[in-house]
């Protein structure tokens, strides 16, 4: 075994360059033939093409309720909030950990206390910005298992992240930001565009 | 008859070396008189892979890897198959005896010191097959595309999306789309089935070349090969693998069976710790389980992952979770160069290290539970008290297994 690594040191100057220049080209074809190969785990043109925005009808959608819509495989939350739920978005704010919105987790047009176009109506993906588990909503208050400071919002069973009912998270929990708003857009009043601003890019 | 079979062996060695590796590795492989109970679980550990190549083996011919048929054919699997009800109860079973076995052969080496020199590489490449243990348990338990298999995907996923930079791109390349998906099942499939087994089955023999290079470490530490019979060359310390332990492990082989075919028949679930209520619910991509938690044997480093509630040093704590939980398995690999002990084997250490070592493996215990648990502030804070003792088992290693009164070795073995 020794023996075949000291040839190494026998060879002429010529040989170990041509050695040397032979490992590299073997290198790169290597590094060729790769790249097809990793590239081809990339997401698909169908999964590409497959990100089309959603409409919803949102009439039959009463002041407290939640509706869940499903857009490019994610849940997309749609929370009517009552005036009640909007109060609270101001008592819980000095335990937030970005009250005002400032990454870029939202449109601009939701970068605000409410986190919305229309005060009331919440758009949001209904998915922890921590590892990805969709929190639940839990417009009880003051509830036993989440203490008497709990204003409303939502708490992912996952790891323990809370937001609060504008997608905005809470201080001292795993998750580091507040939950996305996806592009969304009234195309009247009760017709909402969730995934793209405007009919006509759809 | 004899003859004949000499005659067909001597025709064979002229062209395979049959005899010779057949001596060199079991029947004069000599191996320390002195091995305990604790010497089961290497042996075990064979066994159990060879019922997963098996019995896996049979489950692709009845499994679809497509997340609209995965969840039925699994049920088609349990009600309507002969007999397939135990192939896949014996798989199942199989993947959690799996880590119980490779627990147990691991904390024998923590006990014994069979991780230190001669032995670094030893316990590296064990390392390696525990790794690719992990991602052959993550990869199998999402294919029944059940509500577990679906958010704990989901959750281990996101953990390479904390990764700064890359994170994004890294994910959609893992997955094969933006979220979660057919293309992630049918990917991950091919790993379970076809990527994984090859390079565990290429480790465990890498495994079993390096432990016969240096031999095996014993209850005492002591090295056999140090003192050899001069006319002989042989340890005088050591026995023939084979008929000795060959023996030996069919009792354990016997005991283990008793167990695992009671756990077989009588509770394949294990009251959930094996198989999850939450995974007979077909994956709902819209609605996490109101309460989620991996296997029990993740749930140690799972604890740790949400731990970590805090930002400090300018990385967010769910980076820094990620990073403990990664940083909770691969820090055993610095095991041999950690302990500085003169001693190798816990009988000769001092009460420093069994201490440390009786915290250590409490800690595990008490993560593992936690992450059994739904998070409150108390277990939060419990789990965070219980992640700094399991890391200082090991970050302080150097100092206290060098300090530790420990007792001389003995140069030869006793009985």
């Amino acid at each position: 075994m020794a023996d075949s690594f000291s040839i190494n040191e026998r060879m002429s100057g010529r040989r170990k360059f041509l050695v040397a220049a032979t490992s590299v080209a073997g290198g790169v074809a290597g590094a060729a033939i790769a790249t097809p190969f990793l590239l081809s785990m990339m997401p698909s043109e169908r999964a590409k093409a497959a990100g089309a925005p959603v409409e919803v009808d949102i009439s039959k959608l009463e002041p407290g309720m939640l509706l869940m819509v499903e857009w490019r495989g994610k849940v997309v939350w749609v929370l009517n909030r009552t005036p009640e739920m909007l109060e609270s978005l101001v008592k819980v704010e000095s335990n937030l950990a970005d009250p005002n919105s400032e990454k870029n987790q939202q449109p601009e047009y939701a970068r605000n206390r409410t986190r919305s176009i229309k005060p009331e109506i919440l758009v949001t993906e209904g998915v922890c910005t921590h590892l990805g588990c969709s929190p639940v909503f839990r417009k009880d208050i003051a509830p036993a298992d989440l203490g008497p400071d709990w204003q409303g919002g939502f708490f992912c069973p996952c790891h323990g992240s809370k937001f609060d009912l504008a997608g905005r998270v809470f201080k001292n929990v795993p998750a580091p930001t507040n939950m996305v708003v996806p592009p969304h857009a009234y195309l009247s009043d009760s017709r909402l565009l969730i995934g793209s601003e405007s009919e006509g890019s759809v | 008859m004899s003859n004949l079979f000499n005659s067909m062996l001597g025709w064979v060695d002229k062209r395979f070396p049959l005899s010779s590796n057949w001596k060199a590795h079991l029947s004069e492989y000599y191996a320390p008189k002195n091995f305990n109970f604790w010497y089961f679980f290497g042996s075990l550990a064979l066994l159990v892979l060879v019922n997963q190549l098996i019995t896996g083996i049979f489950l692709t011919m009845n499994y679809k890897p497509d997340a609209s048929m995965a969840f039925a054919s699994v049920e088609y699997i349990m009600r309507d198959v002969d007999y397939g009800w135990l192939i896949r109860y014996m798989h199942s079973t199989g993947a959690s005896m799996f880590f119980v076995v490779v627990y147990l052969h691991m904390f024998r080496g923590m006990m014994y010191g069979s991780y230190r020199k001669p032995r670094e590489l030893l316990w590296l490449v064990g390392m390696a097959i525990f790794f690719v243990l992990m991602s052959l348990a993550f990869t199998g338990y999402i294919l029944p595309w059940g509500q577990m298999s679906y958010w704990g995907a989901q959750v281990i996923v996101s953990m390479f999306g904390a990764i700064p930079m890359i994170g994004e791109t890294l994910q959609q390349w893992l997955l094969g789309d933006f979220t979660l998906s057919d293309a992630a099942l049918n990917r991950f499939f091919a790993y379970h089935v076809v990527t994984l087994p090859l390079v565990l089955l290429v480790l465990v023999f890498v495994h079993i070349l390096a432990l016969h290079e240096t031999g095996s470490n014993n209850p005492d530490g002591v090295e056999i090969k140090e003192n050899k019979n001069a006319a002989t060359g042989i340890p005088v310390d050591g026995i023939p693998f084979h008929p000795y332990y060959t023996v030996k492990d069919i009792v354990g082989v016997v005991v283990f069976l008793f167990v695992f075919c009671g756990i077989i028949f009588f509770a394949p679930e294990m009251g959930g710790y094996f198989l999850e209520y939450n995974n007979f619910i077909p994956a709902n991509t819209l609605q996490t389980p109101d309460h989620i938690a991996p296997v029990w044997y993740f749930t140690p480093y799972y604890s740790m992952l949400r731990a970590v509630t805090v930002n400090f040093l300018g990385v967010d704590a769910k980076l820094w979770g990620v990073i403990l939980m990664a940083g909770s398995v691969v820090i055993f690999c610095f095991l041999p160069w950690l302990d500085r002990s003169p001693v190798k084997s816990i009988r000769y250490k001092g009460p420093y290290f069994k201490i440390a070592l009786v915290l250590f493996v409490i800690s595990f215990f008490v993560l593992g539970w936690l992450g059994t648990k739904s998070p409150t502030p108390l277990y939060t804070l419990l789990a965070q008290i219980f992640t700094i003792i399991y890391f200082a088992f090991f970050v302080l290693m150097p100092w206290y297994s060098k300090i530790d009164r420990t007792k001389p070795e003995p140069k030869r073995l006793k009985e």
